[in-house]
């Protein structure tokens, strides 16, 4: 396989990864605080649906952004009544959540726009642009050149397509993504508001009795988890695609939290089970790539369903254990 | 002392969250700018007011009710099965590979062993994951939601690869033969002279379905493998001090509840399309929580849900057809059950047996 080639297919595995990013850290902050949450999908959803939508009206991608975060927020909201509230059954209303982002997008979508459960398509300010880091290869130079792109950086140095292709040229959302990683290790590990969430997830009687309140921290919890689950759907809806389309998370909610299990639950880990998914993704992409360099040729259908396939096998403690915040799942109750 | 009377447990709280679940869902309505009365009036008509109608509600009816009864038995020993969808579509596999082996005289032989084909195949999709729960301790919603989509990819890989007609082009298996064609309730009823509509879809598993909550109401109350699940799903740890074995409960519970799934292909495979194609379980494994939920895990509270949920699925096709309402109100009603009856099932019980305590006290 060329260089640039690899490259090319490693940009994909950057792109595709982020949403999975995204909600795998949003997961983790809720799972950490004892909240299993099931509904990244549906938020996730729910968010591509009124960023485009809001995007596609005002002709800003950050009021898009805006409101995809606001209406992932309001499902983590419920999330947070029905299962910290009234201690409903996380998983449940996980499921409820899911449903209600599958119907609604389509519905709203419909009523809006007209164009079949989905919204028009996204132009000029009201998508994500790449960004061009400095002294990259970017559309600039091609146009200054005169020459497309592609044939520019098939020409430059093994170093400049590396910086060019691969670090240069994504959407703002991409290195936000990848901020968080550290970001989150910070809060989690380093602060005191990280020690509380951590301490909820094992232990929340322990902190009740040191008089911090486990609801809200765990609303707090699930409130971070509604934000990054919505930049990572904005991020679906006005960056690595053009518009809503009907279900167009496409189940990688799931593989989020599968990622999220793969990591068992640390946030370095996530990155770095969440570029190994991406990297499935991008590879199923280019089903031909694998037959010429290996030549076998590999089922498109066992890449689709390998990420899951990790997961249980995972799951099953064939490869390390993973364990679950003690008192995920499990509503609080305080003594009377 | 219980908080408040039986009949109040088993029909005013599922009632009020269900009258919840509509009203929000007629709120949905009005936001879109269409008439939930209309709404209403045109799903009945349609559902309802045709054998036509009736046949397509008995037939999505059927769906939901072996699904539905899948999570009920998984939800008595307090496991929650996600993964009715994969079983269900593994299931299809099961009767499709039995209906295109063997030539088959006539149906009313290849129906059982359909029946064995589809819950085998449902039984061991759960098997994995009861196992691995069983034995190991990984969740068991996480690894049903896995094999969830491990088994789509795996029905695409098959029929795709194995079970394609040479020459076709959309990834479905070839028509089954006339030997397995099952009568429809038309041709049932012909027999009596009752007139029915001769299109609509439901066939002899909605009777055979009927049978199942039957078996399973003497399955879960009255056996003592029945008792051992109950007993489970109550308390583990006095379960385990009864001699009741964990993994030996889960693994039965799994293989009926995936066994039960998978019997579902004998209505929408062999009854319907008369084929196997992708994605025929259309979301009727998700529906069964919905199913069972609202059902409060009762075969009969099951039957009964699951009629009202063919008939919002029949209903919501006519929304599509004749107003600007697509398909997905249905999973947005099915969303809004599911909100009510599981997960905010304290916020509608909470208040009402503070009613029934200060009813009792004054």
């Amino acid at each position: 396989m060329e260089f640039l080639t690899l490259i090319q297919v490693l940009d994909a595995t950057l792109r595709l990864a982020t949403p999975l990013l995204l909600a795998c850290l949003a997961g983790l902050f809720s799972e950490r605080a004892g909240v299993f949450d099931i509904g990244l999908e549906g938020k996730m959803l729910m968010a591509a649906f009124y960023s485009a939508a809001v995007a596609f009206v005002s002709g800003s991608v950050w009021l898009g952004l805006g409101a995809g975060i606001l209406a992932s927020v309001t499902l983590s909201m419920l999330h947070g009544v029905a299962s910290i509230t009234f201690r409903g059954n996380q998983l449940i209303s996980g499921v409820a959540i899911n449903f209600l982002a599958a119907g609604m997008t389509v519905l709203v979508a419909q009523s809006w726009f007209q164009q079949g459960g989905r919204t028009p398509s996204l132009l000029g300010g009201a998508r994500f642009e790449g960004l061009e880091l400095p002294f990259a290869i970017g559309p600039t130079e091609a146009a200054a050149a005169d020459r497309p792109l592609g044939q520019l950086i098939g020409e430059a140095s093994v170093f400049q397509q590396f910086y060019s292709e691969l670090l240069s040229g994504h959407s703002i959302i991409v290195y936000i993504a990848l901020l968080c990683v550290p970001a989150t290790w910070y809060v989690l590990f380093r602060t005191r508001f990280g020690l509380r969430l951590r301490a909820v997830g094992e232990n929340p009687a322990a902190v009740d009795t040191a008089g911090i309140s486990v609801v809200g921290i765990r609303f707090a919890a699930v409130a971070i988890c509604g934000v990054l689950c919505g930049i990572a759907g904005a991020y679906l809806a006005t960056a690595l695609q053009a518009g809503f389309v009907k279900d167009m998370t496409a189940g990688r909610g799931f593989i989020a939290l599968a990622a999220l299990i793969f990591a068992k639950w640390r946030p370095w880990y996530a990155l770095y089970a969440c570029l190994l998914f991406g990297f499935l993704q991008a590879l199923a992409l280019r089903p031909d790539l694998i037959e010429t360099t290996t030549g076998v040729a590999v089922q498109v259908q066992l890449l689709d369903a390998l990420p899951y396939i990790l997961t249980v096998v995972i799951l099953a403690g064939f490869v390390g254990k993973a364990i679950p915040p003690r008192a995920g799942g499990t509503p609080y109750v305080k003594e009377r | 002392m219980e908080k408040m009377p039986r009949w109040a447990d088993v029909v005013l709280v599922p009632l009020i969250s269900l009258l919840l679940a509509f009203g929000i869902s007629a709120l949905v309505i009005l936001a879109i700018g269409e008439n939930p009365w209309e709404a209403v009036k045109l799903m009945v008509s349609g559902a309802l007011g045709s054998t036509y109608g009736w046949g397509y509600t008995l037939y999505f009816a059927t769906n939901f009710m072996f699904t539905g009864l899948a999570v009920s038995v998984a939800f008595h020993a307090k496991l929650f099965n996600i993964g009715g969808e994969g079983q269900a579509t593994l299931g299809g596999l099961g009767v499709a590979l039995v209906c295109l082996m063997i030539p088959w005289p006539h149906w009313a032989i290849a129906l059982p062993v359909a029946m064995i084909g589809g819950a085998l195949f449902g039984a061991a999709w759960a098997a994995i994951p009861a196992y691995l729960q069983a034995a190991r301790g990984s969740h068991i919603v996480i690894t049903t939601i896995m094999f969830n989509f491990i088994g789509a990819a795996l029905l695409n890989y098959v029929l795709v690869n194995q079970l394609r007609p040479d020459g076709a082009m959309d990834p479905a298996s070839a028509n089954f033969a006339e030997g397995t064609h099952l009568p429809t309730l038309h041709d049932i009823l012909a027999v009596f002279g009752i007139p029915f509509s001769k299109s609509a879809p439901v066939n002899i598993s909605f009777l055979i379905a009927l049978v199942a909550c039957v078996l399973v109401w003497l399955l879960i109350w009255r056996t003592k493998t029945g008792y051992e699940i109950r007993s489970y799903g109550q308390s583990e740890p006095a379960a385990i001090y009864a001699g009741i074995r964990p993994v030996r409960i889960t693994m039965i519970a799994m293989l009926i509840s995936g066994g039960l799934a998978g019997l579902m292909a004998i209505n929408n495979v062999m009854g319907e399309a008369e084929r196997l194609v992708l994605n025929s379980v259309e979301g009727a494994g998700f529906i069964g929580i919905a199913v069972a939920l609202m059902g409060r895990s009762h075969p009969f509270g099951v039957a009964l849900a699951a009629i009202l949920f063919g008939f919002l699925y029949q209903g919501g096709a006519e929304l599509a057809l004749w107003m600007n309402i697509q398909r997905e109100l249905i999973v947005v009603i099915q969303a809004l059950v599911i909100l009510f009856t599981g997960a905010l099932d304290n916020m509608v019980r909470m208040p009402i047996e503070r009613v029934f305590l200060r009813m009792r006290r004054g």
